[in-house]
């Protein structure tokens, strides 16, 4: 069978060209929309002078950093209250923004007993307190080495949490704080398990991605995160890392800083002193 | 009361051993994630066995070609269920097409998902155009307007137009095969990128999600096919049952090879944390692991027994029957135990979880089981209205009012 030859005539040529303007405009117009988004230029407009919340506040002049001096911590435990009140954390033992780890080495043993005032056993031997320390599993044996440390969200420069989120509501800020717009967020929990320091939680309540905001709100207006402002031995520093003489640039010039996880390459931006190779 | 029989707490908090960070005890993604990647992996076999006919041409599939493109096409649709089911904000979801985020994995589903339930869509339609046709012609009322839409309203059955359905049919299935594919293995990517896990953490998790995916939707396909004869009461064709046999031998051993070298590779090279690995597997996925390890040793034997034997009949049907629900169950536990398994590993590499599913609620196990029955609905309701059964069969069994 011979094949039917079709005769392209004008009236096709123009209609094949009209359909090509009208579908190529439309892409186009998604394609800027994706391009957009991707080149973070959305983000951009939004640090312009009068969006801002604080409208005096300009993000671009600022690079936070934050500091846990772990060799000062008494475990008191006040920053995390500070923090949950702060922030309208549930008080629950499984949602935290910041906490505190307890590391217990007893004689004759090797490896470090790890918990935290949210641990099952601690809160059973304290009958249903969350609010101290105690021991579940000492026995007699004395302890030879013990010291706190707290955690909180390390506000990486390559947040494991922003790569995975599907939809860009979780960001790194031009300041360097990582947030989360829970107006936008859609609750797949992918952040919650991409991050390496279990900092995220899921707000059930409300149904998105909960994390420590360094306070967001606070130290845009000058003030200090509630867990630092909370502390009652200095155990916690704050401050601005493009500013030589604030306290995180001093205590990262006098001290050998270390960070979590350094090998998973997240890069954070809380520096640690006095942990050892235990603390993860 | 029967309400307070109802009432969901917000949420439930695992026991641990040993120190896991608090926020961990609440295990993020429950089992309606397990049955995510195991409905897509389904859908993944049962469409490359479609087109080992389709496109391949392989005349001993074709009794259930047809078959198996509605099978993936019923279960594809489902796909998007459990993950619509657990997000905190569902209303939200289409914002990851608008908006992508394009370095998430999760971003790039919708698309790839949504291509590929275009394709499988098309292909069915090219498959059973002619169908359309016919029902059409042999329908009153309703009926005869819905075969009528579908059919776009052409009666052309004729060998050119039946040559073009076939060549369109061939064409989207080619297509179908890399999106199948790049879909169940992303599926692996999303829980073998996470640097954050290590017993996800591996660049082997896409292939073995992939291949597992394969056996599982044959299994399907298999357990389908045979239930289906009976139902017919119609005999299942044998040469088609021995080449899904073959083909459930051949990617069974891969899997196992491949899951055997990803254990191999990792107690081999006992990186730090491997003692936690180890209590991950004499703990919590135990029994998951059990189930793996043993479901695709007693489907291997019987499959190769089969085929040594040349085994023909009863004996053929039954034990194929059971080597592909064992396989079914196996690759349900293996997806388990990546997913949960994963979640119960802590990330202080000091503490393990136990994962205890909750029965009601969104995430319970009753919205599970509802999950896993709908596609099975789906496909019957597919098949009443789309017979894909060769007409040879249909006509000398069920004769037509």
């Amino acid at each position: 069978m011979t094949k039917k030859t079709r005769p392209v005539d004008r009236r096709h040529v123009l209609r094949l060209i009209g359909a090509i303007a009208v579908y190529g405009a439309t892409a186009l117009q998604f394609l800027g929309g994706f391009a957009k988004r991707a080149s973070g230029s959305v983000a951009a407009k939004a640090s312009a002078a009068g969006s801002f919340p604080t409208a005096s506040y300009d993000w671009t002049k600022h690079r936070w950093g934050f500091g846990v001096d772990a060799t000062r911590c008494i475990g008191c435990l006040s920053c995390v209250t500070a923090c949950k009140t702060e922030n309208g954390v549930s008080m629950d033992p499984h949602h935290f923004r910041t906490w505190v780890e307890r590391y217990v080495y007893l004689e004759g043993e090797e490896r470090p007993r790890v918990d935290s005032q949210a641990d099952a056993g601690d809160i059973a031997a304290s009958s249903g307190s969350v609010d101290a320390y105690r021991f579940d599993d000492r026995d007699d044996r004395n302890v030879e080495k013990a010291f706190f440390v707290p955690k909180l969200c390390n506000h990486c420069a390559n947040p494991p949490c922003v790569q995975v989120c599907p939809v860009g509501a979780t960001f790194r800020t031009a300041d360097g704080v990582v947030l989360i717009d829970q107006d936008y967020c859609i609750g797949c929990r992918y952040c919650v398990q991409a991050c390496p320091y279990g900092s995220r939680s899921f707000n059930e309540a409300l149904g998105v991605a909960d994390k420590c905001t360094w306070c967001y709100h606070r130290i845009t207006k000058g003030l200090k995160p509630a867990c630092v402002e909370a502390c009652p031995v200095g155990a916690r520093i704050f401050g601005d890392l493009d500013d030589p003489q604030s306290d995180i640039s001093q205590f990262i010039r006098v001290n050998r800083v270390n960070v979590l996880k350094p090998e998973m390459g997240t890069h954070p931006s809380v520096y640690y002193v006095g942990i050892n190779r235990d603390v993860r | 009361m029967v309400t307070a029989l109802f009432q969901v707490p917000l949420f439930q908090a695992s026991p641990f051993v040993g120190y896991v960070y608090p926020n961990e005890t609440i295990i993020p993604w429950s089992e309606l994630i397990v049955i995510y990647p195991y409905l897509t992996g389904l859908v993944a076999g049962a469409f490359i066995v479609s087109s080992f006919y389709h496109v391949f041409g392989m005349q001993q599939f074709k009794p259930v070609a047809r078959f198996a493109l509605l099978t993936a096409l019923a279960f594809m649709i489902c796909v998007p269920a459990p993950l619509l089911l657990h997000l905190g904000h569902p209303e939200r979801a289409f914002e990851a097409m608008i908006t992508p985020h394009w370095s998430s994995a999760f971003a790039a589903f919708s698309y790839v998902a949504s291509f590929y339930v275009v394709v499988l869509m098309l292909e069915t339609w090219f498959a059973f155009r002619a169908d359309f046709v016919a029902s059409a012609g042999h329908n009153r009322g309703l009926r005869k307007l819905f075969y009528r839409i579908l059919a776009l309203d052409s009666d052309d059955v004729s060998e050119r137009a039946l040559g073009y359905d076939r060549r369109w049919a061939r064409a989207l299935a080619m297509i179908g095969i890399p999106a199948a594919t790049l879909l169940h293995g992303y599926v692996g990517f999303v829980f073998g990128s996470l640097k954050s896990r290590q017993w996800w953490s591996s660049d082997l998790m896409p292939v073995i999600f992939l291949l597992s995916a394969v056996v599982s939707g044959i299994g399907l396909l298999i357990v389908l096919y045979i239930a289906t004869s009976r139902i017919r009461r119609t005999p299942a064709d044998e040469t088609c049952l021995r080449a899904l046999a073959q083909a459930l031998w051949s990617f069974l051993i891969v899997v196992v090879v491949v899951e055997g070298l990803e254990y191999l590779t990792m107690f081999y090279r006992s990186e730090e944390g491997i003692q936690m690995i180890e209590a991950l597997i004499r703990g919590p996925i135990r029994a998951g692991l059990t189930i793996q390890a043993a479901g695709s040793a007693i489907a291997l034997i019987l499959l190769t027994w089969l085929i040594v034997f040349r085994e023909r009949g009863k004996t053929l049907v039954r034990g194929l029957a059971v080597a592909a629900v064992v396989v079914l169950i196996e690759v349900f536990a293996m997806r388990w135990n990546v997913v949960i398994g994963g979640q119960e590993l802590s990330k202080t590499m000091r503490g393990l979880l136990v994962y205890a599913p909750p029965v009601l609620g969104r995430d319970g196990l009753v919205a599970a089981a509802g999950l896993l029955t709908v596609p099975f609905l789906l496909l019957w309701l597919f098949v009443r209205l789309f017979p894909p059964w060769e007409p040879a069969h249909r006509d000398a069994h069920v004769p037509r009012g």
